[in-house]
C-alpha cells in the first residue's frame, strides 16, 4: 500500500487544486492529477440526439470516460430529441436547475444571453489554438464580444443527389445543375420520370430554412439591413424569387414536400422516390452504413450513386445557411469551475478529434484547424462539406443572428412566405405579409 | 349528593377530556374545513397557482431567464394584430366544433350499437378503447405514416381500388391537413364518447322502453322520446369535457404537421408553445393560451346552465 503522508497529501491536492483554480486544462495535465474537487461533483451534460448516432456512441462509451478520470468528475451525459431541447432549456432556466451545460442547435444562444454564463475565457482560448473560430460560429457565441457559449460544431447541408440519374439527363461526369435554370429543367425532366427534387416547405426546424433562406438570399433578398432594425424584405428580388418559386415548385419538386419533417426528404430519397433534396450528410451515412439495404434500380449499393453539391447560385450570389453547435454554460449551474474544465478538456484537440472523425463529414469544426483534418480525405464524396462554414449566412441577415431573427424562424416566416405562395397567394401579397410580419418582430 | 351516590367509586372518571383541536372539530363549520383542506391545497398548487402565474406573465414582459415588468395588456393588443393568432383562432374553432359533432354523432351510435347483446361484446368493448389508451404520440406517429405523402397507406389502398389516379397530399395541402388533424382527433375521441354515453344508456330502465313499444312507438321514436332526453345530462357533461379538451389540444398537431403547412394546422396551444418556448417569449405565449379562458369560460358558463335546466326539469 503507497504511504501517503501530510506533507505529500498537501503537495498533491495543492496541485490539482491550483491546476483547477488557474492552469485550466494545461494546468490540469502538468500536474498529472485531476484537480481536487469535491466528492461527487459531477458536471450534467445535454445534447441533441445526434444523426450520427455513431457519435453518441463515442462519447458515452469512450471519451466521458476518459473525461471522468482526467477530470476527476462525474460526467452525466443525456440525449434529447433537437426538438425537446429549448422546452428543457426553458423549464431549466426558469427553474433555476438542470443540466450545466446545453448543447444548443443555430442561434438559440441569443435567446437566453441573460441566463448564460460567460465563458471568454475558454473561448479564447480554444479559439486561439485551433485558428480562430469561423465568423457565425462567432456571431452566435458572442453579445457585444462576450462569448455566451463555446462554439462546438458546424453543420449545414448541401444537395444530395443521385449521380446516374442527372447522368441520364445530360449531367456527366457527376457534375449538378449551378444555377436556378439549370436546377429548374433538370428537376422537370426528372419529375418526368417520376423522380422529382424533394424538399420540404412545412414548419420543420432543419431542411425547411436550410433551403429558403439560402434560396432568398441567392436572389438578393434579406429579412433586415446591417442595422439588425429596418426590416428589408419587401424588395423586387424577394417577389422575384417567389414568383420563380412557384412554378419551380410545380414543375419540379415532389409537391407532398409541404408536410414534410426534417427526415421525410431522408426516407423519400432513400426509397428512391425523388433525385434530390436539400440535407445534412445523414442521407449519405446511413446509405453506405446499410448497403444492403439501399439499393439502385439496378441493384447495386445506392451509396455508390450519391453526390453532393452546393444550392445553385443566383444573381445575388451562392449561400447555405450553416447550422451552429454551441456549448452553453448555463448561469444557473454551481459547478461552473468544473464545467468549465469539461469544456477546455473536451473541445480540446486530441478529445474533440476522437468525435470529429467520428462524424465521418457530417459537421464541420467550428474552428478552422479543422478544414486540414485527415478525416476530409477520406471520402471524396463528403469534402464539399468542408466548405459550408465559408459560404454560410445566418438567419436574420443583413442583421446580427439575435433575438428577432429566432423569432422569425420559430414563426417560419420565410419559409411560409414561399409555402403560401405555393398554395396560390399572389407573389407581392405573400412577400408583403411576410414583410408585415418581420416588421411587427423587429419593431 | 345524589350525584356522587349514582357513579361508583373507581368506575365513573368523568366526560374525557377534550383537546382543543378535538372541541374545534366539534364546530362543524371547522370541520368542514378540515376536510377540505387537502382538496383546497391540491387545486391550489396545481390549478389556481399556475392559472394565476398564467395571468400574471400574460401581463408582464417576461423572456426566458429575465424577470419582466408589468405591461398592462400590451400583450394582448399584440396579439390581436397578429395575422398568425388570427389563423389560429380560426382553426381551433373549426377543429373543435367539427370534431366535437363528429365524436358526439359516431360515440352515440357506438354507444347505442355496444349497447345491445351479442357475443363477444366484452371484448369489442374493450378494442373499441383502444384509441383512447395508446399514448397519442404515438398513435399519432402512426397515423403520420399513414398520411405520409410519399408512402401512405391511405393512398395506395385508394390507388389499388381504382379509386384515385394521383395521390392525395393529406397533410401538405392547407385545408386537407386541416381535415387530416380533425380525422385524427376524432379517431382518437370517439371511444370516450362511446363509453362514457354507453355507462349512461345502461342507467336507462329497460321497462321504459318496453312500455314505450307497447304503446306503439318505433326504434327511432323510442330513441327520440326515451334515451334522448334520459342521456342528455351525461351528453351535455362529455361535450362539455370533450370541448375543453379539444380547444387546448396539442400534441397531435405538433406531432402531425407542427402547425403547418402555412401555418394551416395551427391552433392556439401550438402557437402559444411555439411563441413561448421556440422563442423564449413567456409572457406573449402565455397571453396566447389565456386568449382561450374566456372563451371556454362562456361554454363551460352556458353548458352548465343548460344542465341545470335540463336536470331540474
Amino acid at each position: 500500500m503507497i504511504r501517503i503522508d501530510r506533507r505529500r497529501l498537501l503537495k498533491l491536492s495543492g496541485a490539482g487544486a491550483v491546476a483547477a483554480g488557474t492552469g485550466g486544462l494545461a494546468g490540469i495535465l502538468a500536474s498529472g492529477r485531476a484537480p481536487a474537487y469535491a466528492q461527487g461533483t459531477s458536471v450534467h451534460w445535454l445534447r441533441w440526439s445526434d444523426f450520427v448516432p455513431a457519435s453518441d456512441q463515442l462519447l458515452r462509451t469512450k471519451i466521458l470516460p476518459e473525461g471522468e478520470k482526467a477530470l476527476g468528475l462525474k460526467l452525466n451525459f443525456e440525449m434529447v430529441n433537437a426538438n425537446d431541447i429549448q422546452a428543457r432549456v426553458t423549464s431549466a432556466i426558469q427553474s433555476g436547475s438542470g443540466p450545466d451545460i446545453i448543447l444548443a442547435l443555430n442561434n438559440w444562444p441569443q435567446l437566453y444571453t441573460e441566463s448564460l454564463a460567460d465563458v471568454s475565457d475558454v473561448a479564447d482560448e480554444i479559439g486561439k489554438s485551433q485558428g480562430g473560430f469561423y465568423d457565425i460560429s462567432k456571431a452566435v457565441a458572442t453579445v457585444g464580444g462576450k462569448w455566451v457559449g463555446v462554439p462546438w460544431a458546424t453543420g449545414g447541408g448541401l444537395v444530395t443527389y443521385r449521380k446516374s440519374w442527372f447522368e441520364e439527363i445530360g449531367y456527366s461526369g457527376g457534375k449538378f445543375p449551378d444555377t436556378w435554370d439549370a436546377l429548374r429543367d433538370a428537376g422537370k425532366k426528372l419529375k418526368a420520370k417520376g423522380r422529382p427534387l424533394g424538399q420540404t416547405l412545412g414548419h420543420t426546424f432543419g431542411d425547411a430554412p436550410g433551403f429558403w433562406y439560402p434560396y432568398l438570399w441567392s436572389w438578393g433578398g434579406k429579412e433586415v439591413e446591417a442595422d439588425g432594425k429596418t426590416v428589408a424584405l419587401n424588395s423586387q428580388a424577394a417577389i422575384d424569387s417567389v414568383k420563380y418559386a412557384v412554378p419551380f415548385w410545380k414543375e419540379a419538386f415532389d409537391e407532398g414536400g409541404l408536410a414534410w419533417d426534417d427526415s421525410s426528404n431522408n426516407r423519400a430519397f432513400l426509397s428512391g422516390s425523388i433525385g434530390a433534396t436539400n440535407n445534412g450528410a445523414s442521407i449519405y451515412l446511413e446509405a453506405k452504413k446499410k448497403p444492403d439495404s439501399y439499393l439502385t434500380d439496378k441493384g447495386t449499393p445506392m451509396w455508390q450513386d450519391i453526390l453532393h453539391a452546393p444550392l445553385p447560385k443566383g444573381a445575388g450570389g451562392q449561400f447555405n445557411l450553416p447550422g451552429s453547435f454551441t456549448n452553453m454554460l448555463m448561469g444557473y449551474s454551481k459547478n461552473q469551475k468544473p464545467a468549465k474544465d469539461f469544456l477546455r478538456w473536451v473541445s480540446s484537440k486530441p478529445v474533440f478529434e476522437q468525435w470529429f472523425t467520428s462524424q465521418q463529414g457530417y459537421t464541420d469544426g467550428a474552428t478552422r484547424y479543422w478544414e486540414e483534418d485527415p478525416v476530409w480525405g477520406k471520402d471524396p464524396v463528403l469534402l464539399p462539406f468542408r466548405d459550408i462554414p465559408n459560404k454560410g449566412r445566418l438567419m436574420g441577415y443583413a442583421g446580427p443572428p439575435g433575438r428577432a431573427s429566432a423569432e422569425a424562424q420559430t414563426k417560419y416566416i420565410i419559409v411560409d412566405m414561399y409555402a403560401k405562395a405555393v398554395q396560390g397567394m399572389p407573389a407581392e401579397d405573400a412577400v408583403k405579409w411576410a414583410h408585415g410580419e418581420l416588421v411587427k418582430i423587429y419593431s | 349528593m345524589t350525584f356522587t351516590t349514582i357513579a361508583a367509586p373507581g368506575t365513573y372518571t368523568g366526560a374525557p377530556r377534550r383537546g382543543p383541536i378535538t372541541r374545534l372539530l366539534e364546530d362543524e363549520r371547522w370541520l368542514a374545513l378540515t376536510l377540505l383542506l387537502p382538496t383546497i391545497m391540491l387545486l391550489g398548487l396545481f390549478i389556481a397557482y399556475p392559472f394565476v402565474e398564467g395571468v400574471r406573465l400574460a401581463v408582464t414582459d417576461t423572456k426566458v431567464g429575465v424577470p419582466g415588468k408589468f405591461v398592462g395588456l400590451e400583450n394582448f393588443q399584440k396579439i390581436w394584430s397578429d395575422s398568425i393568432f388570427h389563423v389560429a383562432v380560426w382553426n381551433t374553432c373549426v377543429y373543435t366544433a367539427v370534431a366535437t359533432v363528429f365524436k358526439l354523432a359516431l360515440g352515440l351510435w357506438l354507444a347505442v350499437l355496444l349497447n345491445r347483446h351479442f357475443k363477444g361484446k366484452a371484448i369489442t368493448r374493450a378494442f373499441i378503447l383502444l384509441p383512447f389508451i395508446i399514448p397519442t404520440v404515438l398513435s399519432t406517429l402512426a397515423w403520420k405514416w399513414m398520411f405520409d405523402p410519399t408512402f401512405s397507406v391511405i393512398n395506395w389502398t385508394l390507388f389499388q381500388l381504382g379509386l384515385i389516379k394521383a395521390r392525395i397530399n393529406w397533410l401538405g395541402d392547407p385545408n386537407l391537413a386541416l381535415i387530416s388533424v380533425i380525422i385524427v382527433n376524432i379517431w382518437r375521441g370517439v371511444p370516450f364518447y362511446a363509453i362514457t354515453l354507453l355507462a349512461g344508456l345502461q342507467t336507462i330502465s329497460p321497462e321504459l322502453h318496453e312500455a314505450a313499444a307497447i304503446d306503439g312507438a318505433r326504434a327511432w321514436q323510442r330513441f327520440r322520446h326515451v334515451t334522448w332526453p334520459l342521456l342528455l345530462p351525461v351528453t351535455l357533461v362529455v361535450t362539455l369535457f370533450s370541448v375543453i379538451q379539444t380547444f387546448a389540444d396539442f400534441q397531435l398537431v405538433y406531432v402531425l404537421t407542427g402547425g403547418g403547412p402555412a401555418n394551416a394546422t395551427q391552433l392556439f396551444a401550438t402557437y402559444a408553445y411555439q411563441i413561448g418556448i421556440g422563442t423564449g417569449l413567456l409572457s406573449e405565449g402565455a397571453t396566447i393560451s389565456l386568449a382561450v379562458f374566456p372563451v371556454l369560460l362562456l361554454v363551460v358558463i352556458v353548458q352548465l346552465l343548460y344542465i341545470r335546466n335540463v336536470e331540474t326539469h
